[in-house]
């Protein structure tokens, strides 16, 4: 009896385990997500390994890339998370190749080491679309095109933003005490935004005084920010490479018994930095605590999904595709800002 | 006649080894073949089979070692820390130092070899918990790690990338994509280093006398000390070939991934003993297979693959599944024990 009871048990179990991978793959069939190429010859499946969820801005771009392709019938979307880290993007390139995927999406998390799998995605026949961040390989036909953001131009902007902000309320640049709090190393928005400001603050004779990374999150930006309040006490302007690290910064600004605003002549300390998307940070922004952004947009969905199109009609899309950028302040002192001949208005933020 | 008694029931927990060996076995086909049903397009290729062996080549190898100290009744979680040491020590030296191949494999198998000096030491000699020595010891190594090198990189030293590059093709299982092209099969040279190991730990488990003193020790230590086993000198030599497997492992690991960073082989020891559990070793020592273990990790890492391949791809649902499946392991495992005991 009880022997017949046990044996109940397992089966039980057994059936559990199969009924729950039986589930998802039912669950999968109405989302239109299955690999499986036999069933769905017509359906185009596009597989996109995002490098992770760290911020914000990774969360809206994921979401846009998924509401773009589950608005067309014609395409499913295969996500895969890469946690970080670039063995899991490598693992999940492949696995899309094992599943027959038409096309990979990829948001590199570094920018070397893809020789090798971009190389196996060629052999299989699938082109690779790179989105955000770029890749450092030998052969630059291992990808088809790129989407993203200029991130030199945007650091460029900030740095004439703070130029026009400056002059206009009677400051010399040598008055100019900057830190910079960096993003992830070796990212290409890091160096891309270090690289704005630095070439800025020589060429008008800022004082930058020092370049520390933030690693784009929130609590390292309030350890770092604390940190060089200690070191300096005369600081008046911070970068913050993205929208977590200000959050943080402006925390340890206030804890510290400061106050983050644009009256820099008064003893405030400014607060500028890039992105645009958490709500929070724009909050923020038409408080005047961050006082200016420079947006890095992340809607990257519709613009690789027309460059698919394109690929599908059996054209040859540009190699390189920026996304449009603004700038958003609330102060009205500045109107408009140059870079390189090219006029921008700043986006106005009012409460 | 306490020796002849003694002889039986170490044959009787041999036995329960197999037996629980076989339970995984039909699991892992079972779950194989699930796959293949109801998720298709990927698993009915040859290669996912071989993807998953390559990207977890070095979890097989430490896994087999943990499986070793798990034998004897200690544990070992150390093994991660030692990949990743392994890894950035080989990486610096490699790409800062101009260093050779040759040179990277000897730094690999004698940081292992330290490492299992030094816990076997404290283990087997002063004895103290193996738990506490090998927490030590992977607050150690995730430490040196980081000191060696902060920053992860990509190593590029062209003979490096080539041996990390050479592909193992294996004719006939190849297969067609949806375009027409013919892409063939292939492993990465870790896997075959991982299966020589597998066999070569099986070989030394079954038919070797130290192997059987592994099991003895295990299984009870003042019968295996009654038997004439040296338990000091047998527990000295599990934690030993688990650490430099660990530095084995911790080259195939380099060899896959081409990289140094501290975020490597997170959460691998727990990985190994979780891929032994569901092998059938006991966390109570003196049962396991190394066979066993092998199909401990491929479970693991189909469950992985599965999960992964259906789009479940956050983090969460993949440690929610291999908890459930190491709760349903653990339940077969104990109800099969209790029903033959009683037979």
């Amino acid at each position: 009896m009880k022997k017949n009871a046990s044996f109940a048990m397992i089966m039980l179990l057994l059936l559990a385990l199969f009924v729950g991978c039986g589930s998802t793959a039912l669950k999968n069939k109405t989302n239109n997500d299955d690999g499986n190429p036999q069933e769905e010859d017509s359906i185009i499946t596009v597989g996109f390994s995002q490098l992770g969820a760290e911020s914000d801005w990774r969360n809206a771009n994921t979401r846009s890339m998924q509401a773009s392709f589950a608005a067309d019938d014609n395409y499913a979307l295969l996500y895969k998370n890469g946690q970080q880290k670039q063995t899991n993007q490598i693992t999940a390139i492949r696995m899309f190749i094992q599943q027959g995927v038409d096309y990979i999406v990829l948001a590199p998390v570094t920018e070397s080491g893809w020789d090798s799998v971009l190389g196996e995605a060629r052999d299989a026949g699938i082109p690779v679309i790179l989105v955000d961040r770029r890749v450092d390989v030998t052969d630059k036909n291992l990808y088809s095109c790129w989407v993203g953001s200029d991130f030199e131009l945007e650091g460029k902007k900030m740095a004439a933003w703070i130029k026009s902000y400056t002059e206009s309320i009677g400051m010399v640049p040598e008055d100019l005490h900057i830190v910079n709090i960096q993003g992830t190393i070796g990212s290409t928005a890091q160096i891309g935004r270090t690289r704005g400001l630095a070439n800025a603050a020589r060429e008008n004779g800022w004082d930058l005084m020092e370049e520390i990374t933030g690693d784009f999150t929130e609590t390292k930006g309030r350890e770092v920010m604390a940190a060089l309040l200690k070191r300096f006490d005369n600081i008046n302007i911070v970068y913050c490479e993205n929208d977590n690290e200000a959050m943080g910064a402006i925390d340890a600004i206030e804890a510290a018994g400061l106050k983050a605003g644009p009256n820099i002549k008064n003893g405030d300390i400014m607060v500028v930095s890039f992105d645009g998307v958490n709500i929070e940070a724009l909050e923020y922004a038409k408080q005047g605590k961050i006082s200016c952004i420079a947006e890095c947009n992340p809607m990257h969905g519709p613009r690789v999904k027309a460059l698919i199109d394109t690929l599908v009609s059996g054209q040859t899309p540009d190699k390189f595709n920026y996304v449009d950028e603004k700038v958003f302040s609330s102060i009205s002192r500045v109107k408009k800002i140059q870079v390189d001949g090219v006029t921008y208005d700043i986006d106005l933020l009012e409460d | 006649m306490k020796k002849q008694n003694e002889k039986t029931s170490i044959f009787n927990r041999l036995s329960d080894t197999n037996l629980l060996l076989t339970i995984t076995i039909v699991i892992f086909f079972l779950m194989y073949l699930g796959a293949i049903i109801f998720q298709g397009g990927g698993f009915t290729k040859p290669q996912m089979l071989f993807n998953i062996l390559n990207s977890n080549a070095a979890l097989i190898i430490t896994s087999c070692g943990l499986s070793i100290v798990m034998i004897t009744g200690g544990i070992d979680i150390s093994v991660g820390g030692v990949v990743a040491l392994v890894s950035m020590c080989c990486a610096v030296y490699l790409d800062y130092h101009d260093g050779s191949i040759l040179g990277s494999i000897l730094i690999a198998l004698g940081i292992g070899l330290l490492y299992g000096l030094v816990q076997g030491f404290l283990v087997a000699v002063l004895d103290i918990q193996p738990f506490i020595v090998s927490l030590a010891g992977m607050f150690f190594a995730r430490g040196m790690t980081t000191i060696v090198n902060t920053a992860p990189f990509n190593v590029e030293d062209p003979e490096f990338t080539a041996l990390k590059d050479t592909r193992i093709i294996i004719p006939g299982m190849g297969s067609y994509t949806r375009k027409g092209i013919y892409v063939p099969a292939y492993v990465e040279i870790g896997v075959i280093v991982a299966l020589i190991i597998v066999i070569l730990l099986f070989m030394v488990l079954r038919f070797t006398k130290l192997g059987r003193s592994f099991y003895a020790v295990g299984g009870n230590k003042q019968s295996a000390l009654m038997l004439g086993i040296n338990v000091r000198r047998t527990k000295f030599l599990s934690h030993l070939i688990c650490s430099v497997l660990a530095g084995i492992a911790g080259y195939v690991y380099f060899l896959h991934v081409g990289s140094g960073s501290a975020s490597h082989a997170m959460g691998m020891e727990m990985n190994a003993i979780a891929s032994s559990i569901i092998g059938g070793t006991m966390l109570t020592g003196g049962v396991g297979n190394i066979i066993g273990t092998l199909f401990g990790v491929m479970s693991l890492c189909t469950i992985q693959a599965i999960v992964s391949s259906a789009g479940l791809d956050d983090a969460w649902w993949t440690g929610i599944t291999i908890a459930a499946m190491l709760c349903i392991f653990l339940l077969i495992q104990s109800v099969v024990m209790a029903q033959k005991k009683k037979k």
